[in-house]
């Protein structure tokens, strides 16, 4: 049984002394478009918010930090870090691949599972407790980069 | 991805691939790769399987036979590190590093000015 996280989240913070936090309910139909083409012939784009950076870049900060960072997706995996205030980043920093699969998703494109990656990947540091700045300053600035980077799909890793 | 079903849910995105894994392993266990490919390909199916919008295919994988890190998810003491509001590097080279690129376009940023202002 997977586990219901709301309510142990709502109790764990209430217990805290925190008001309780508004999640988001979305309840219309989602937006919907199919494949377009097979996988093999698709270019992919992803996205992490589990606050992956690649050395030399600014890391991010944990207080509503909105920013994004442009992962090469031929980055040496080596080169990648973790930092968020609100999961285990133990097993992250060990492989990357475990909240960013990189690798994972360079050798599906070397077995011809997916077309090609995107130039670039998009990660962020997903601790963000507006929804609303969420909505207006991140998610925008993401989309124009993914149509820019012309995917036909986009894989979306939530930490 | 997901590895919180209700909060996917609410979120109700177009499409979701659910691995009831613990939270910061939303792709897989550490150092495996043959794992990790077969958790992606599995979810990277939907893209093609799932022909009802705000579907949620449950990937076909535990973290263990008797799951029993899904006793103490959540519960407990807040664990979350303080929300400092200044970059939180994972090493100290890291920062030296980004701080060296930062001060290296500064003065790039100082000497383009400087050249501006002459008169010409």
């Amino acid at each position: 049984m997977p586990v219901d996280y709301i309510p142990r989240i709502r109790e764990k913070y209430t217990q805290a002394g925190y008001a309780p936090y508004q999640w988001v309910v979305n309840t219309d139909p989602p937006p919907w478009q199919p494949l377009r083409r097979p996988l093999a012939q698709c270019r992919l784009g992803l996205v992490a918010s589990g606050g992956i950076y690649v050395t030399g870049q600014v890391a991010f900060h944990y207080k509503d930090d909105t920013s994004f960072r442009v992962i090469p997706t031929d980055v040496k995996t080596t080169d990648l870090r973790a930092t968020h205030f609100a999961y285990d980043l133990t097993d992250a920093r060990q492989d990357p691949n475990v909240v960013f699969p990189i690798d994972t998703l360079r050798s599906l494109v070397s077995a011809g599972v997916i077309g090609a990656l995107a130039t670039n990947a998009y990660t962020f540091m997903g601790g963000i407790y507006s929804a609303r700045r969420v909505r207006t300053e991140l998610a925008p600035r993401l989309t124009e980069c993914l149509v820019a980077e012309r995917v036909d799909a986009v894989l979306l890793v939530p930490v | 991805m997901s590895s919180a079903l209700d909060i996917t849910r609410a979120v109700h995105p177009p499409r979701a691939a659910f691995l009831d894994y613990p939270l910061g392993h939303t792709t897989g266990k550490p150092h495996e790769p043959a794992l990790q490919r077969e958790i992606l390909w599995q979810a990277l199916e939907a893209f093609t399987s799932l022909t009802e919008p705000g579907s949620v295919k449950m990937l076909p994988f535990t973290w263990s036979p008797d799951q029993a890190w899904q006793a103490t998810a959540q519960r407990g003491p807040d664990d979350r590190r303080p929300r400092y509001d200044t970059p939180q590097y994972q090493t100290v080279e890291d920062r030296w590093r980004a701080e060296t690129a930062k001060a290296v376009h500064a003065d790039a940023d100082r000497q383009v000015r400087s050249t501006a202002d002459r008169p010409s």
